[in-house]
């Protein structure tokens, strides 16, 4: 007879640690189709895993088999026209690549790559390996009201569903024992006197004996009267309100738009705001995003006026800062927010401008954000701005960090440059 | 429905259903196994206990990765086979296989949630009562695996290699695996078998041992040692014999692994010879599987045990199990196992109960003879080669078309060297049996030699059959794996029919 077994309910997930095996193996090669597909996705689109390709020559799993030439024959069905003796032209390279024909190629392209998917998490882990979110810092808020529940013990009080059922029999029965032990202690004397009465050669009182037994039995029944759990007995899971520090980010965006930036200038910029806007979420639980785009004056807007409204003028990258400390004043307490500035720009700005920027980032921004990064996207000679950025950087090493994007191709290098983990820092703090 | 106006041959016919629709249920599953069963039993199908299990699709996928076991050490191919199954079941490029079956005691079938009870029943048949008595009956597995043991084996491979990581570091472990695994097919015995000693048989040996030991005590008075000729010294190798089982030779005389790394080495091989009889009877096991499946099913009909809606998903399903496309065919892959096993077990109770003349020619004893007798011998006696050898009937040959192909490398072109005529049977049938030789598949590569007294490299040899090379790439990334395993140099030497050396495989010196 045959048994038959459900096993739908146990467990999906069989493979998840060969599927780590895997990726764990190729891992360079998965991280480099991660950095390839990030340059195709848009700033919005975070939430989605990706397909991975990865050659497939890497990961063959060699057996020895026979190679081309020698000898030998096979057997095909489905013959219409062959008569023995018949002779046909070889394929040209012995009918694996074809002869150029559209089903053979498809085919021979599939034999070259390896796809598979991962989720987004694994897909911002790669993107982000070994980088890490400097001065990173957890800060509590005060009026906080995020609460976690954390045990805390057992209390003799509480609601019946957080009983807990083993401490309260482990305490009915410590209790059992304590009331119980004179009674026993005189039942195992009578019990021990029983036994030598009857063991004993010598004539016995037959009434002595009956007087005993009755003893014992009272003694039994008395004990059996002891309840087997008592209210005193029970004890409850105690629970403690924990406020929650919770961590919060906010991250400027600032964004030269004036006549120069054009609009790959832009796209290459949305490029490297991305990939901080995912690295910032990898790392808090809420991330808040500031667009603040300016020329000769500055102005908050949205995401889609960020990068796609143009506007003519000058630039005075002065303006945009003096806004963001303004907001920053307004809105994000530095005691509550951790605060990253990112500027990308083309390096050009007036003339008379570049040390006031030096100015308000030094004595205004600085103090209050935890890392400022500006990013030159530009292949001409640099400007007094980035020269007088990098004093700064010079003065604040840690806090402050610049770097030149020239084309597509530098964006996620010069991310990872700019994020880099620093091992000399981490021991410092 | 018994109130039902729709017009029936036969009110009993139609009260003996055991479904209407296509839905399944676990009550459904077990009605129609027992009817199965009752069938199989008719026919004499012998089979191991059936434990069925159903499962869902992802299980299903989760199950195909690691070889269809349902627990497995974990490697990274595993993971491989697992992505790689996904992305195409995604993006509806392969559908799943309705039937999973493990060579178990009990035999342990998975059926998918998906499917509908035609397909349960169809896979019930074909699972549990066809591949079932098949490894219970046929003479390969019978010699060469322990039904009962094998869960139990896997589930101590899984915790031993589990156990490994843990204290020696995935990495260490994937080295050694990787390169079992690249001589899987080189680490079976296709020969010997020893079997389980009798409490006798130990009893000799021990004495044996006992008195070996003595001589050697012996041996000790005797001082003198005796000078060996140069001349024995060249000669004589080691092995004494090639030996063709390379993982058994590298676990028990490679000179510098660890003991876990040879239990490792020990696992692979005891899976891989598990499989061996599989990769023989691909033919003959599907085919018998799909034989008893139509024939149970078919027989559920007669009886009025399932309607005709049933009987035609049925036979749906059936066709598309058995669809040979033509060689030029773009979905032509090789000759499709079912169809080749199904055909000619059919035509082998053909030939018994219907002969022709010319089966009275081919097939003297078989034509006439009872049929159920006749498939069973088969079943039982054969691997697909000789089985190929001994029941391929013109008619079959016929009826699929089969032609032979002759790739000569020293001609510039491909010659059919015999079709499906008078002429052309025997060759025909001589040639498609050879193709389901493993050793003619597969590269026979041995252990001819290990430099004992000298720098202990290791030399390989590849006979070659009918001038055929090995492939190049492929052959060197495993002399690395074998290097790995052995530590000391390895070589790889091709020689042909006349023992003369014609290439050789050799790791660069490292600088």
């Amino acid at each position: 007879m045959s048994i038959i077994i459900d096993r739908r309910l146990n467990g999906k997930k069989k493979s998840t640690v060969n599927r780590q095996r895997f990726l764990r193996r190729y891992r360079g090669l998965v991280k480099e189709a991660v950095q390839n597909a990030v340059d195709q996705r848009s700033i919005t689109d975070v939430e989605s895993g990706s397909n991975i390709t990865i050659p497939k020559k890497d990961l063959n799993e060699p057996v020895f088999h026979h190679g081309k030439g020698g000898h030998h024959g096979h057997v095909h069905p489905g013959n219409k026209e062959f008569n023995q003796g018949d002779r046909i032209a070889r394929p040209p390279g012995g009918g694996g690549q074809g002869s150029g024909e559209g089903q053979a190629s498809d085919s021979g392209e599939g034999a070259d790559e390896f796809a598979f998917q991962i989720n987004r998490d694994e897909f911002l882990e790669y993107l982000f390996d070994d980088l890490a979110l400097p001065n990173l810092v957890r800060k509590e808020l005060k009026d906080s009201t995020d609460y976690k529940l954390k045990r805390a013990g057992f209390t003799t009080a509480g609601s019946p569903d957080r009983l807990n059922v083993v401490r309260s029999l482990r305490a009915a029965h410590a209790r059992r024992i304590a009331l119980s032990g004179k009674d026993r202690k005189v039942i195992r004397t009578l019990k021990r006197e029983l036994r030598e009465m009857e063991v004993s050669p010598d004539e016995v009182d037959q009434q002595e004996i009956r007087r005993i037994r009755e003893e014992i039995n009272v003694l039994n029944k008395k004990l059996k009267r002891l309840p087997f759990i008592d209210d005193f007995d029970l004890r409850f899971n105690n629970m403690s309100k924990v406020p929650q520090p919770s961590s919060k980010a906010v991250m400027f965006c600032v964004m030269d738009v004036s006549g120069s930036m054009t609009r790959e200038i832009k796209d290459m910029a949305k490029r490297f705001f991305l990939l901080l806007y995912l690295f910032l979420e990898r790392n808090y639980e809420a991330v808040e995003v500031v667009f603040i785009r300016h020329h000769s004056e500055a102005r908050e807007c949205d995401e889609n006026d960020f990068f796609y409204a143009r506007e003519t003028g000058g630039t005075v990258v002065s303006s945009a800062l003096r806004l963001t400390d303004e907001i920053i004043s307004e809105r994000y307490s530095p005691n509550d927010w951790n605060i990253y500035i990112a500027q990308a720009s083309d390096g050009d700005n007036w003339e008379a401008d570049s040390s006031k920027c030096h100015d308000i980032i030094l004595k205004k921004l600085l103090p209050v954000c935890q890392y400022y990064s500006y990013v030159e996207i530009t292949d001409r000679h640099h400007q007094n701005l980035w020269h007088e950025y990098k004093s700064i950087e010079k003065e604040h090493p840690g806090h402050f960090a610049m770097q030149q994007i020239r084309s597509h191709a530098d964006i996620y290098p010069t991310f990872r440059r700019l994020f880099e983990k620093k091992e000399a820092s981490h021991a410092g703090s | 429905m018994p109130e039902a106006k729709s017009p029936v041959k036969k009110t009993a016919k139609k009260d003996r259903l055991l479904s209407k629709d296509s839905e399944w249920t676990f009550e459904l599953l077990e009605v129609y196994d027992r009817e199965l069963a009752r069938l199989a039993e008719k026919y004499r199908l012998d089979t191991y206990p059936n434990q069925i299990e159903v499962i869902s699709s992802e299980q299903m996928l989760d199950a195909y990765s690691s070889v269809g076991m349902p627990l497995m050490y974990n490697h990274w191919s595993y993971g491989k086979t697992f992505l790689s199954n996904q992305q195409n079941y995604m993006q509806g490029r392969m559908g799943l296989a309705y039937e999973i079956v493990i060579n178990s005691n009990p035999c342990i079938a998975y059926l998918m949630e998906e499917n509908s009870m035609p397909m349960q029943a169809l896979v019930i048949a074909h699972a549990c009562y066809g591949h079932n008595s098949f490894f219970k009956g046929n003479y390969l597995f019978r010699q060469w695996t322990d039904a009962s043991a094998i869960i139990d084996y896997l589930l101590f491979a899984k915790s031993y290699i589990a156990n490994c990581e843990e204290k020696h570091g995935i990495t260490a472990v994937e080295e050694v695996l990787d390169a079992c695994h690249a001589l899987m097919n080189q680490g079976v015995n296709r020969y010997v078998r020893t079997t389980p000693l009798s409490a006798e048989q130990e009893k000799a040996r021990s004495q044996e041992r006992e008195e070996y030991i003595q001589r050697n005590l012996n041996d000790l008075w005797r001082t003198i040692p005796i000078k060996e000729s140069e001349k024995e010294k060249k000669t004589r190798r080691f092995p004494k014999d090639p030996e063709e089982n390379l993982l058994y030779f590298i676990e028990k005389n490679a000179p510098l692994l660890e003991t876990w790394q040879r239990e490792i080495i020990r696992i692979v091989r005891k899976v891989a010879q598990y499989f061996y009889p599989q990769r023989q009877t691909q033919v003959m096991n599907e085919g018998w599987a799909t034989f008893w499946h139509y024939h149970l099913m078919h027989d559920m009909y007669d009886e009025g045990l399932i309607t005709e809606g049933f009987i035609m998903e049925f036979l749906h399903s059936h066709s598309s199990v058995v669809f040979q496309p033509d060689f030029d065919d773009p979905r032509y892959s090789g000759i499709n196992p079912y169809t080749l096993g199904f055909n000619i077990f059919r035509d082998i109770r053909r030939i018994c109960e219907n002969p022709t003349d010319e089966d009275r020619e081919w097939f003297p004893e078989l034509a006439g003879s009872d049929w159920l007798d006749a498939v069973h011998f088969a079943m039982e006696n054969f691997k697909d080669e000789g089985f190929i050898l001994q029941y391929l009937s013109p008619k079959v040959m016929r009826d699929m078309h089969l032609f032979s192909i002759d790739d000569n490398e020293i001609n510039a072109y491909l010659e059919v060297d015999a079709i499906h005529n008078d002429s052309g049977y025997r060759q025909l049938r001589e040639n498609l049996a050879a193709q389901y030789n493993l050793g003619n598949r597969e590269p026979n590569i041995q252990v001819y030699n290990v430099d004992v007294r000298g720098d202990r490299s290791l030399t390989l040899r590849h006979y070659m059959h009918k001038g055929r090379p090995l492939d190049e790439g492929s052959s060197m990334e495993i002399i690395k794996h074998i290097h790995r395993l052995w530590g000391f140099d390895v070589k790889l030497e091709s020689v042909d029919e006349e023992n003369v050396i014609q290439h050789t495989h050799k790791l660069a010196k490292e600088q």
